[in-house]
């Protein structure tokens, strides 16, 4: 009897000590830092990659635009140096920066990439919105296919869908072939390597990064307003203009942004497809890098390219910001 | 709109169901049914059809609805009835069948070349305009003058008592202001008829019963033309002048609330419009004056006063309000018209009071009386042995 009540009594003064009477709050303790663990774990573990992968290679790519170009390995001057007499001295190249603004190459690369850029993303919108109109209002077994064939593409290597349009648009390739043959042209048009084939090249590849959000939205969206419109006196072309295009703000603006944004710093599609005169800012930084071996110019090209584009998405993520905002208030 | 100045004598005949030949009061709202006596129609449906591949949405259906009326389509889902008033609306063109507007052949015009306005079950308010951008959408579709067009969203606004809400967005309103935006959007255009999709089901219930008669009033008021769908049975009865019960794509009974739920023309109707006990039987007796009616259910015949001119020994039911019957513990005399039975349940609802009483035949009868007075204590309690019993001319007679 005495053996047993006194096991019982040590067992109590366990348990106490463990943590208290009913051992709750010492479990929810433990489940709030495992809470806090792995909350800190999901956030910190893609912060980590890219501070290694993302931040410390732009940092260095930053440093290397304000160095200076030398022969030698690596082939641009250290920003830091220690002089003789404990001196540290610190060299910052704005040359770089000045050339860029100098040389007219540059600027006009620049430029013709925002041109290529805002066309590209002229035509994706004008082809992907019909697109996304359609399959919004396709029957759902209907929908599920046509978003397969949009998505279908990426399977395929992004480099050999290129490739493939090489074989499509050359002197004697598909389209030329078949001009041909049917007898309505006597020579080759020139397809490959001129604006058009860049345009069909940018175009093809980014389509369904418009078709999909503008998908998305026009999906949502309530159809008995269409109706609604159209009881009011609304012909289909103004209930298009007053409702179904402002409501669908939103889809046009991520997926403008979603073409637009890649386009401008786009390489390989103006390099494969693109003509010698074809000037794209993506370009000008391989050959500066590869060619003329100028890392610190190319860097200033990066940077530059950098700083114009992350203008756009900042106007993108205020755009989301506000119509998460608006959607909390509904 | 002349007609409402000019009270003429109400035809009633037009809607007096087989058999009840006899003079009846006129429906919950008198000045409304005299007032459409001398009504043009606005709308005829003539014998249309709406199939969607096998389906028969609607089954030539042919209906007048009079100017100046509040009209309810009412029907279980799937009968076919929003289907009919969004083929009023334009949205849908009937399978065969033709839909007059005002006169003319609206078949196949279009939804915004129509002098009709809808107003949607889910409202349909545009989410990017304020309430005053949506009130005016209408409007501006006819290009009409700004001033004009302000002019009548304040006047809209007022009629709906929205007037300081006028900036907001949709999404800032509750689900009763939202309604009244939509109706008064719907409005706003002059619509020769208004046609309401379930427009208060989206509301709880105490709005809703507040809302219906609001919206009655607002009929009252603009003098429009309403169509309202509904699936509840009190709504209807609440607010229409007519209602047509539908089911399965076809419409089994166009009548007033009353006439309706006092002379059901089949067991669908009597059983879909208000509590009713229904009993199958032979006829025995059919003379102009009087029928006798024998149930396999009922212990003793029952006796009506008129007669329905069928043949004899059809089948025929016979359909017995609960509040039309008595229930008491002393046997009654007469030959007919009574049974006995036994009290199964009694529901309290403080008005009044519902007897189940299981008759001896087997069938369910079930009986309400008025709590009139307060300290009475009631006389019939479970399992008592009552008798149920009802006047003659408290049967309806229904053969189909």
């Amino acid at each position: 009897m005495t053996t047993g009540s006194d096991t019982r009594a040590r067992a109590e003064r366990l348990w106490a000590r463990a943590g208290g009477g009913d051992g709750g709050p010492r479990l929810t303790r433990l489940q709030r830092l495992a809470a806090r663990f792995g909350r800190g774990a999901v956030i910190g573990v893609p912060y980590l990659w890219l501070l290694l992968f993302f931040l410390l290679p732009f940092l260095i790519v930053l440093k290397i635009s304000f160095a200076e170009f030398r022969i030698g390995v690596p082939p641009y001057t250290p920003l830091l140096e220690w002089l003789e007499g404990g001196y540290l001295q610190i060299r910052l190249a704005l040359g770089n920066y000045l050339f860029l603004g100098q040389d007219p190459l540059y600027i006009s690369a620049y430029l013709s990439s925002l041109k290529v850029a805002a066309v590209s993303t002229l035509i994706a919108l004008f082809i992907g919105y019909p697109m996304a109109y359609a399959i919004a209002r396709a029957s759902p077994s209907w929908r599920a296919v046509f978003l397969l064939l949009v998505i279908l593409p990426f399977w395929t290597s992004f480099l050999i869908r290129v490739y493939a349009w090489i074989g499509i648009l050359k002197n004697n390739g598909l389209i030329n072939n078949a001009l041909m043959a049917l007898g309505l042209i006597d020579d080759p048009l020139p397809l490959l390597n001129t604006e058009i084939s860049l345009y069909v090249g940018i175009v093809y590849s980014y389509l369904p990064f418009m078709v999909l959000p503008l998908y998305a939205t026009l999906e949502k969206m309530d159809v008995s307003l269409i109706e609604a419109a159209a009881d009011l006196g609304c012909r289909p072309l103004r209930v298009f203009l007053t409702v179904t295009l402002p409501l669908s703000m939103p889809g046009i603006v991520a997926g403008s942004m979603l073409v637009f944004i890649p386009a401008v710093g786009e390489f390989v599609i103006p390099d494969l497809l693109g003509g010698a005169d074809t000037l794209m800012i993506g370009k000008v930084l391989w050959s500066e890098f590869f060619t003329n071996r100028d890392w610190p110019v190319a860097s200033a090209v990066a940077i530059a390219m950098l700083v114009l584009l992350v203008i756009p998405i900042v106007i993108f993520q205020h755009y989301q910001q506000r119509q998460a905002e608006r959607a909390e208030e509904t | 709109m002349p007609d409402h100045t000019v009270w003429g004598q109400c035809d009633m005949m037009e809607t007096v169901a087989p058999g009840a030949a006899a003079a009846r009061p006129e429906g919950s709202r008198p000045g409304a049914v005299l007032r459409r006596a001398e009504a043009r129609p606005i709308i005829e449906i003539d014998d249309v059809v709406k199939t969607f591949g096998a389906f028969v949405a609607v089954d030539h259906v042919s209906l007048t609805i009079r100017e100046g009326e509040l009209f309810a389509l009412l029907g279980g889902s799937g009968c076919g009835k929003t289907t009919l008033l969004r083929m009023l609306a334009g949205f849908e063109r009937p399978t065969a069948g033709r839909i007059l507007i005002g006169g003319q052949d609206m078949t196949d015009t279009a939804p915004y070349d129509r002098p009709v306005n809808m107003m949607f079950q889910s409202y349909a308010l545009f989410p990017h305009m304020t309430v005053e951008a949506n009130v005016a959408f209408g409007l501006r579709q006819d290009r009409m003058p700004r001033a004009a067009i302000r002019e009548r969203v304040r006047e809209m606004l007022d009629l709906v008592e929205l007037t300081p809400f006028a900036k907001r967005k949709p999404h800032h309103l509750s689900g009763g202001q939202r309604q009244r935006v939509a109706l008064a959007r719907s409005l706003a255009k002059h619509p020769k008829v208004l046609l309401l999709d379930e427009p208060l089901a989206a509301l709880d219930k105490k709005l809703r019963e507040r809302t219906q008669l609001e919206l009655v009033g607002i009929q009252e008021r603009v003098g429009t033309t309403f169509v309202v769908v509904t699936h509840d049975q009190e709504e209807a009865m609440t607010m229409a002048d007519r209602v047509a019960i539908m089911d399965s794509g076809r419409i089994i009974q166009v009548d007033t609330p009353h006439a309706l739920y006092e002379y059901p023309n089949t067991r669908f109707v009597a059983e879909f419009f208000g509590t009713v006990n229904l009993f199958e039987g032979q006829l025995v007796e059919d003379e102009p004056d009087h029928l006798l009616i024998r149930c396999d259910a009922l212990a003793n015949p029952v006796y009506v006063g008129h007669g329905i001119s069928a043949r004899e020994h059809a089948t025929v039911w016979i359909a017995l309000r609960p509040e039309k019957l008595a229930v008491s513990t002393t046997r009654p005399d007469a030959p007919h018209n009574w049974d006995r039975g036994i009290v199964e349940d009694i529901v309290y609802l403080g008005g009044i009071s519902t007897y189940h009483v299981r008759l001896d035949g087997g069938a369910l009868a079930r009986v309400t009386t008025q709590n009139l007075e307060r300290m009475s204590a009631p006389e019939i309690t479970w399992d008592d042995v009552v008798y149920v019993s009802w006047r003659p001319d408290n049967v309806v007679v229904v053969t189909s």
